[in-house]
């Protein structure tokens, strides 16, 4: 299959049961390079079910999607991550009894290589890359503005830092794509407002933003473009403004028929 | 008073290496909350292979320093090899099985080693060499021979060189990622199989070297060495709370001073009516307590709680 060289991530045809229930059901979508795309819909609509697809957690049952220019259709979990595919989740799942420091440098594991011999004699290439570890981690804390102590624990940080150290964590991945599953979820004004400025950072970095969240305000002044999930069906895409007046979204919210 | 001396530096060699044990058991645990209850058996093993190396090198005018290094050597490696085959055949392939079925396959390795090692190395008590000089120092009327000493020596060496793996290096980082929660970690590229099969061959090389200690502290050997030692260094990593490192460590040194000062006194305080051959009675005894007073443990929570 051909596609746009600015197609990072292409979903053709997923379908995803559980049992008797279809949590997802024909889904076709594609998300651009450099874009930030929503994905909105409402609860159960089988938005949480994409993400664990695309982060390998779940396999698909039916069609295919490619990342990158390549298949990744049965993948487990760390193949994708080395493809590029960070996420964080919709509740909170940091290594509580580690600290905010050490959850980003397991972030880190993927692109570092030392084993048990270059831990066990702690050669010079090993000190190095620890090093490395150690200094990006840093830099990734204030960047994405936790402010509080490097060494506290992750149990012990305020809600809205731990939402923010399972972003840096996952950039610490040096992803592709990031996947943010409901971020601003308990977030006062302020905090959704400083939130929306780290994720249009992140991809002014060059990186491009997955994102599910029920703050429809969020979503369509943030979003380039944005699809509409219900029942495992994708409804409704494109820009906010479409979304926004769209009949089949507007009918998926407020239940009914749209007049 | 010097019985008193006497028998704490007793129980702080008895301790070292309980924790070395210890520490085995509540690795395996911490990752994947699974006693392993053939890690006894690893320690005999350990001591078995140490006891033919000793036996080959003995032609070759060695001195007995080298001797002892090489069986070190040799003899961790092949537990190494030894706890990498227990994981991938007993425990493995019933990752997701209840939580039974590895307990009993656990049981089924520790029947097949001890058969296997009694077909090798015979049902007789062996003599250990004694390979370091027993000289022994009197300090304020307690004695201690240089085998207790190194062995203390060696078990703090070994003890914080794991704790700094553990919480110093990326290989520990993966670890602990692991054992707070396999399915995040793998999200961050941590291979879990390799983390596990690292965790059982560190376990076991901390095993091999506590049996090559207990062999050349009572310089004998035999095949049903590890069973009780096995058990007492469970309850060590129980009493100091199980799946933490430290509380291992701690588990162990209090439960070889527990066991020795009791052994020590229980002839004068039971008025001569049970013996020090009571030894034993202490540990269970600790085991049963610390599971009806604080299953939890001295150090508390296991270090992970899995999400």
């Amino acid at each position: 299959m051909t596609q746009p060289a600015d197609t990072l991530l292409q979903l053709s045809a997923v379908g995803k049961r559980f049992g008797g229930l279809v949590a997802l059901s024909d889904v076709t979508l594609h998300i651009k390079r450099g874009e930030i795309y929503g994905l909105i819909g409402p609860n159960g609509a089988g938005k949480t079910t994409l993400f664990n697809i695309l982060t390998g957690l779940y396999f698909l049952d039916t069609g295919s999607f490619t990342f990158d220019n390549n298949s990744y259709t049965r993948c487990p979990p760390h193949r994708l991550a080395q493809a590029g595919i960070a996420r964080t989740f919709q509740n909170i799942r940091l290594f509580a009894n580690m600290s905010a420091l050490e959850n980003i440098m397991v972030g880190r594991h993927l692109r570092t290589r030392t084993g048990i011999w270059g831990a066990l004699t702690r050669h010079a290439a090993a000190r190095a890359e620890e090093a490395t570890t150690l200094q990006r981690a840093y830099e990734l804390l204030r960047y994405v503005g936790i402010s509080c102590p490097a060494h506290t624990l992750a149990k012990n940080l305020s809600y809205g830092e731990q939402r923010r150290l399972e972003i840096a964590r996952a950039l610490a991945t040096e992803p592709k794509l990031l996947a943010l599953d409901e971020p601003a979820a308990g977030m006062n004004a302020t905090e959704t407002a400083s939130l929306k400025t780290l994720l249009q950072a992140i991809r002014a970095g060059g990186i491009t933003v997955l994102l599910i969240e029920h703050d429809v305000k969020l979503i369509l002044g943030l979003c380039d473009r944005v699809a509409v999930l219900d029942y495992g069906k994708k409804i409704a895409e494109g820009v906010p403004d479409e979304i926004r007046n769209d009949p089949a979204v507007i009918t998926a919210y407020m239940g009914g028929h749209a007049t | 008073m010097d019985i008193l001396l006497q028998q704490i530096i007793n129980g702080l060699v008895q301790g070292s290496v309980y924790a070395l044990v210890a520490l085995g058991y509540t690795m395996v645990y911490g990752i994947l909350g699974l006693i392993n209850f053939a890690h006894g058996e690893v320690v005999m093993v350990g001591a078995m292979v140490a006891l033919s190396i000793t036996q080959v090198l003995a032609g070759y005018a060695l001195p007995p320093m080298v001797v002892l290094l090489i069986s070190l050597l040799v003899a961790s490696m092949v537990c190494m090899a030894l706890g990498y085959g227990i994981e991938r055949i007993a425990y493995r392939p019933l990752r997701n099985a209840p939580r039974l079925a590895p307990l009993i396959t656990a049981i089924g390795v520790s029947i097949v080693l001890q058969n296997l090692a009694m077909i090798i190395w015979g049902r007789a008590y062996h003599a250990f060499p004694p390979l370091l000089p027993d000289s022994p120092h009197i300090i304020a009327g307690a004695i201690i021979n240089e085998v207790q000493i190194a062995i203390i020596l060696v078990a703090v060496v070994m003890m914080t060189g794991l704790l700094l793996l553990i919480h110093r290096t990326r290989l520990g980082r993966a670890m602990r990622a692991v054992a707070e929660n396999p399915a995040i970690a793998a999200l961050m590229g941590v291979n879990i199989n390799a983390v596990i099969s690292i965790t059982f061959m560190l376990g076991s090389a901390l095993a091999a070297v506590a049996g090559i200690m207990v062999a050349a502290n009572y310089g004998i050997v035999h095949y049903y060495m590890g069973s009780i030692l096995g058990l007492k260094a469970f309850t060590a990593a129980v009493l100091g709370g199980i799946g933490n490192l430290r509380g291992a460590m701690l588990g162990g040194v209090l439960l070889g001073l527990i066991e020795s000062l009791g052994a020590g006194y229980i002839g004068d305080l039971s008025g001569g009516f049970f013996g020090s051959n009571y030894q034993d009675v202490f540990a269970f005894f600790v085991l049963i307590a610390v599971l009806v007073l604080r299953p939890s443990g001295l150090l508390g929570e296991r270090v992970a709680e899995r999400a």
